[in-house]
């Protein structure tokens, strides 16, 4: 392989546009698999959920799943497409072991959902990224690769199958190629995906598990000349987090500039991701160019989904994630930037839960976006996986609301509920963070207070009220924190004045 | 003028993973021939783009099925008539990246 | 008592469900039948005698319990061994799956044992289903009982030589382009291809999916309705299967058996005008006309313009289709494995396994199907059949708006002799000429005995519109009841 040098990324894209396209495999939650009734429960025994349909034993056959094919009308819908008033499956045949019949009952050129877009926002400007289709076909199943170095499929000696997941119901999700938006392709490849996936999640039709493999993407990049027609694009594969989305797209683009500037040409190809050091490497290259030989799956019937069901599925979409931002930005009054940074931190459905429970739209952004957001980033979770439910934390706000704690002891109770010690409040008493708010005790140490400092309280006698600061200080010590600190302070002036 | 040749049927056996011999070339070359020119008169049917092309004879749609799990096969029966297996799973030789 | 073997199965449904035979006696006579001359013939692939007794005796319980017995409990029966048999070996007559035991029953397999029938074993065929001799079994041919060196038709030439040779009153067949009715023909026998979608095809290991189709065998056409009033109706676990109620076919062969064809029309093809077909089978059929107009048909003729292009789409629409089916067997999961030393790759494992588990005629139906899928050729050969099946299917249906069933010889010859026709591929697709057709428009087709040439027996078709079975039946009982039923020499 010849090697070129690599430009920085503002040099590529200062000399060339890239376009980019991307295909999304998202795996349905339905309760069992597209074309037979075998459970799709992730993490069973190995060849413990198949059957005679889903092992292509001889003689079986295929019959398609309802729920599938309304969750997939459901996803078009969502994604503003047309839904076909007719169309059939098709058989895409080639040869792998992780395929039990040896060709994948897919869609070829009558795809369930066509012509669709979806609209997402990158720094603060909305991108229309065109659906060209929706599709249903089937997952494959799992290969184990024994007796290499990585468990990678190059050096292994023998792969062991398992079949649980082949049949389960996969629905791609391909756009248009997407022109036009320059440096950014990287940000808009990983909006899309993640607007995407929170669609999905809306809909309530998939888990969405990037890594489980739930939901995979492969993202189509080329790069022209400002106002030359488009490049060869290349595919790559094993793109399998939002993050990876956005480093892909990157890593190839600067691959592509240099390999361009060297005076190379791309080659139209498969490319794999590779996690570890964020660029992409060629897969190996086939002696024939594939034929898949699609042709109507004889077994299956066609579709003509009865287009007053297409309405009534319509009717009842849930809110969608862009429309309901936007409510939410209203009712809770925060700026576009702010909800993108509550929608990028995970912080939407907590948040709304947090209201829902008791708190203010302040307080709870205050916890969701600020300690926990923090926590959650030290420790690499997601933010809902961070250990306080919504309900806690509208708990805890409403105790600092109701000044039975400050926010520094509300702090500490929530470190109590984060080590798994119950709710805030019961966290308050064990821990015994409860503001002093015993009226007599306080008048206590705030005499003591005085006593103990009479050059400070001469000072606030005559009128240099600022000076209270310090007895304050000192009853709040005297009181390890768990005093009211405006409480205490409207005292001395009182006992002062 | 050949139909199909030699090297055409052999590129076919390989797109359908058949290791055919060099006298299984040699004879189906011939044989295939003879076949394609019999069947290519498909082509003077005349049915041109206005007679739509029929997959299937029965005039269903919209045939589907619950959501409803119904059981498996046992592991056991599963694996029963595998040429090879091991932990659970099919056993195969090893798998040449990107085969199609 | 008279040898039970000869009898027919509504005649020993009779005898078990009044107790004058038990199943298991019945049982044992077909099974020691099978023993005296299956060496001979080869209709069998397997025989299952325990799994036959058991069945029988089962029968035998239900009776003497006192439980109502379907109308052919208690008859034995041969199953073509393209369809699954749970824990019995199913082969498709094919090396690639020898030995394999299915771990469930096909549709009609299930609905056999509901009904009481007790299963012999599983008969010989052309590998995969793809022949018209049975020279194509993995195993060696079957031979037919008229002629033991001659072919018994094929693919189900098994089962057709299985009810000749009385070692079964029953058996089961599948149609996809003549696979039951062209072996029937040949050997004297009834085969009956009912619409498509009217039986199941789950458990039926697919040759060509839009066209296969299980179906009855029998030695008498009332036989063949009862069985196919067993097997027949809807099944959920086919996407294909027509949700609708079968048609009374054992009431339309009752009512064909009086005699009475008045007000039939019987439409001949003007396209099937015996080119290329022996004259002692047109001879056969002419007379077989007549006999019909003397029960009171009127005979018509009609043209069907396409039907002349409905050998050529067939060879290219179940080649493709099959090309795909059969990519299944791969040595993975099932069935033979071949080449796997250890050090070879499973691309070269799995293309040596398929080069030695599939024979000559299985490998060139897969090449060519491949061929006709390719891009770039899709159009004019798959995509064009696919556009003939269109024009055929309106052939088919301006026909019967003019009459009620379509007739011709089922095949253009006769039983030939082993290794006349399999030099030559398509010599050996022209036995499909006649019985082609139908499978390509959906419809029912019955092939019943109607003479003889020279010594060996000729078959008369009968085509009737889709989910029009009964016509078949009437008009076949009625050809039935004027020419009577032939019987092969002594084995």
């Amino acid at each position: 392989m010849t090697t070129f040098a690599l430009p920085s990324y503002d040099e590529a894209t200062s000399r060339y546009e890239p376009v980019i396209g991307l295909e999304t495999h998202v795996e349905l939650g339905t309760n069992t698999k597209m074309f037979c009734g075998c459970p799709t429960e992730f993490g069973a025994e190995p060849n413990t959920q198949v059957c005679p349909v889903c092992l292509a034993l001889p003689g079986a056959l295929p019959v398609a799943n309802r729920a599938a094919i309304e969750a997939t009308i459901r996803i078009g819908l969502a994604l503003n497409c047309s839904i076909a008033e007719w169309c059939r499956f098709a058989r895409k045949n080639y040869f792998y072991p992780d395929m039990p019949k040896n060709f994948q009952t897919s869609q070829y050129d009558e795809p369930l959902c066509v012509d669709g877009y979806v609209d997402v926002e990158v720094d603060g400007e909305t991108v229309r990224i065109g659906i060209e289709r929706v599709h249903l076909e089937e997952d494959t199943g799992k290969t184990l690769h024994v007796g290499g170095a990585t468990g990678r499929i190059h050096g292994a000696t023998e792969s062991l199958v398992d079949y649980n997941r082949a049949g389960i119901p996969l629905v791609e999700i391909v756009t248009k190629p997407v022109p036009g938006i320059g440096a950014k392709a990287p940000e808009v490849a990983k909006a899309y995906v993640a607007e995407l996936r929170d669609i999905l999640r809306s809909l309530n039709v998939s888990d969405v598990r990037m890594e489980q493999g739930s939901l995979r993407c492969d993202v189509n990049t080329s790069l022209n000349l400002p106002g030359a027609e488009w490049g060869t694009r290349t595919e790559t594969k094993n793109v399998n987090s939002l993050r990876s989305v956005e480093r892909a797209v990157r890593s190839e683009i600067i691959r592509q500039a240099g390999l361009l500037d060297a005076g190379g040409s791309i080659l139209q190809e498969t490319r794999h991701f590779q996690e570890d050091t964020g660029d992409t490497r060629p897969g190996r290259s086939k002696e024939t160019a594939t034929d898949y030989r699609y042709f109507p799956e004889p077994d299956l019937v066609p579709m003509a989904p009865d287009p007053a069901w297409v309405a009534e599925l319509k009717a009842a979409l849930p809110e969608l994630p862009r429309v309901k931002r936007a409510r939410l930005r209203e009712e809770w009054g925060v700026s576009e930037l702010d909800m993108q940074s509550i929608v990028n931190a995970g912080a939407v459905e907590l948040i709304e839960q947090t209201i829902a429970a008791g708190a203010s739209a302040a307080g709870a952004r205050k916890w969701w976006l600020g300690e926990l957001a923090r926590r959650a980033n030290e420790s690499g979770q997601e933010l809902s996986m961070v250990g306080a439910t919504p309900a806690q934390v509208a708990e805890l706000q409403g105790l600092v609301d109701a000044g039975k704690i400050n926010d520094k002891l509300a702090r500490s109770v929530l470190e109590g509920v984060l080590a798994g010690e119950g709710d805030p409040a019961a966290v308050m008493a064990a821990r015994g963070l409860e503001v002093v708010s015993d009226t007599g005790a306080l008048t206590a140490a705030v005499d003591d207070a005085i006593a103990a400092n009479p050059d400070i309280a001469a000072k606030i006698r005559d009128g240099k009220v600022a000076a209270a600061g310090a007895l304050v200080g000192a009853v709040m010590k005297a009181t390890r924190g768990q005093a009211d600190a405006k409480t205490v302070r409207d005292l001395i002036l009182e006992r002062l004045s | 003028m050949a139909a199909i040749s030699r090297d055409e049927v052999a590129h076919l056996a390989r797109l359908s993973r058949l290791a055919v011999t060099e006298d299984e070339l040699d004879r189906f070359a011939g044989q295939l021939d003879v076949i394609l020119q019999a069947v290519a008169r498909v082509g003077e049917a005349g049915a041109g783009d206005d007679i739509p092309p029929t997959s299937h004879s029965v005039p269903l749609t919209n045939v589907f099925r619950d959501d409803v799990v119904q059981p498996s096969l046992a592991q056991a029966d599963v694996l029963a008539g595998a040429p090879d297996a091991a932990e659970g799973r099919f056993r195969v030789p090893r798998i040449l990246d990107e085969e199609a | 008592m008279t040898d039970v073997t000869s009898l027919t199965a509504a005649q020993i449904a009779g005898l078990v469900a009044s107790g004058e035979a038990s199943a298991a006696e019945v049982t044992r006579a077909h099974l020691d039948r099978i023993a005296a001359v299956d060496d001979r013939v080869h209709a069998f692939l397997h025989v299952d005698t325990q799994g036959a007794v058991q069945a029988a005796e089962a029968v035998d319980r239900r009776r003497a319990a006192g439980e109502e017995l379907g109308p052919l409990a208690g008859v034995p029966i041969a199953v073509k061994d393209v369809l699954t048999t749970r824990g019995v070996p199913t082969t498709a007559a094919s090396k690639i799956l020898e030995g394999w035991r299915p771990p469930y029953d096909s549709t009609v397999v299930e609905r056999l044992r509901a009904a009481g029938t007790v299963m012999l074993g599983k008969t010989n065929m052309d590998e995969f289903a793809m022949g018209s001799s049975t020279e194509y079994s993995a195993y060696g041919p079957t031979n037919n009982p008229w002629d033991l060196g001659r072919i018994p038709g094929g693919s189900g030439g098994g089962s057709a030589a299985a009810l000749a040779a009385y070692e079964a009153p029953l058996a089961i067949g599948t149609d996809t382009g003549g696979s039951i009715r062209q072996p029937g023909a040949v050997t004297g026998t009834v085969g009956a291809k009912p619409t498509y979608g009217g039986t199941s095809r789950y458990g039926l290991i697919a040759f060509s999916s839009s066209l296969d189709t299980p179906g009855p065998c029998a030695r008498t056409v009332e036989d063949t309705a009862l069985l196919h009033s067993v097997i027949a109706g809807h099944d959920p676990r086919d996407s294909t299967s027509i949700p609708q109620p079968v048609p009374d076919v054992v009431a339309a062969a009752r009512l064909g058996a009086t005699g009475d064809l008045t007000g039939v029309r019987l439409g001949i093809v003007s396209e099937f005008n015996g080119e290329g077909a022996e004259p002692g089978v047109m001879a056969a059929f002419r007379e077989s006309i007549e006999a019909l107009t003397k029960l009171g048909a009127e005979v018509v003729e009609v043209s069907c313009p396409n039907f002349q292009y409905a050998l050529p789409a067939y060879y290219l629409i179940a080649p493709s289709e099959a090309s795909s089916n059969l990519a299944r067997f791969d040595g993975v999961r099932y069935g033979l494995r071949a080449g796997d030393d250890g050090q070879r790759s499973l691309e070269e494992v799995m293309s040596m396994t398929r080069e030695a588990g599939f024979g000559a005629e299985v490998k060139r139906r897969i090449i060519i199907g491949t061929y006709a899928l390719s891009s770039g050729y899709y159009d004019a050969y798959y995509g064009q059949a696919q556009k003939v099946r269109t024009l055929i299917t309106r052939d088919f249906e301006s026909a019967f708006e003019r009459v009620d069933v379509l007739v011709s010889p089922t095949t253009p010859f006769v039983a030939f002799p082993f290794g006349s026709r399999t030099a030559d591929p398509y010599q050996m697709y022209l036995s499909d000429l006649y019985t082609i057709p139908t499978n390509l428009y959906g419809g029912p087709a019955i092939s019943v005995p109607c003479g003889l040439s020279e010594g060996l027996p000729v078959g008369f078709q009968i085509m009737a519109p889709t989910m029009a079975d009964d016509r078949m039946y009437r008009v076949g009982a009625a050809l039935e009841s004027a020419v009577g039923t032939f019987t092969p020499p002594a084995l």
